[in-house]
């Protein structure tokens, strides 16, 4: 909503929790509440997981024939059976981890972080909430619960509105 | 010369743009930031980030892989 003083608004619906999808909704949010938008990010389904006190992002592989990594010069994929290999897995998180830190590319928990310290509003899903079995003590401070209509409440007002 | 500089070198995005809004907030209107980065992405950003929030941006330069912005803080 362009409110009285101009400010305008924008909302992320956040359903991903693995690493490679957690940076867009908290990329694009930080960087909005920095161009002064106000910014609210409604996590639900396995994006609840990104509000977790103990962040522990992994990524797969699995089922993303689009996922090649630099190696060796050139770009590298993985065939499905791979992600059955234990260990693999692992391989791949700890692979973009080092490669993000090593390109300057800030880190999940630091993003986090940025978006609570810019007054990003984060509401968790009180229905996902219920159905994963997670209480407010599982989750970061300074967050609150909302369901479909607060959410919509606040899509209504905002001039974006994005799902990830 | 700028009031004050911020070491953006090696930053990818959106981190030389979130940390430019931070030194900028505590800056008094009218003050100069200059930001030095090597995210080639930023010379875009920092053009849209300048319209989207009106903090002037009145110097723009590139030497070698360094790209230098000087924002000046809006009223």
């Amino acid at each position: 909503m362009t409110d009285s003083s101009g400010t305008k608004s924008m909302s992320i619906i956040v359903t991903k929790g693995s690493l490679d999808w957690a940076y867009p909704p908290f990329i694009l949010s930080t960087t909005a509440a920095a161009m002064g938008l106000n910014v609210t990010l409604f996590f639900t389904f396995y994006g609840l997981s990104l509000l977790l006190k103990d962040l522990d992002l992994k990524m797969t592989p699995l089922g993303n024939p689009a996922m090649k990594m630099p190696m060796m010069g050139g770009h590298m994929g993985m065939p499905n059976f791979a992600s059955m290999i234990p260990g693999v897995d692992a391989g791949a998180t700890v692979m973009m981890q080092n490669m993000m830190k090593k390109k300057g590319v800030a880190s999940i928990p630091e993003l986090r972080a940025l978006a609570l310290e810019s007054e990003v509003r984060m509401i968790a899903c009180q229905m996902t909430m219920d159905l994963f079995e997670y209480t407010l003590d599982d989750m970061i401070p300074g967050i609150e619960l909302g369901g479909a209509a607060t959410y919509i409440e606040v899509a209504t007002q905002s001039e974006i509105n994005l799902f990830i | 010369m700028a009031d004050q500089t911020l070491d953006a070198k090696g930053l990818n995005c959106p981190l030389p743009i979130l940390k430019a809004k931070k030194a900028l907030t505590a800056m008094p209107a009218g003050a100069t930031l200059e930001i030095l980065a090597t995210d080639p992405g930023a010379v875009k950003d920092f053009a849209a980030f300048s319209r989207t929030t009106g903090h002037e941006l009145v110097e723009q330069s590139v030497d070698g892989n360094v790209y230098r912005f000087v924002l000046k803080r809006k009223a």
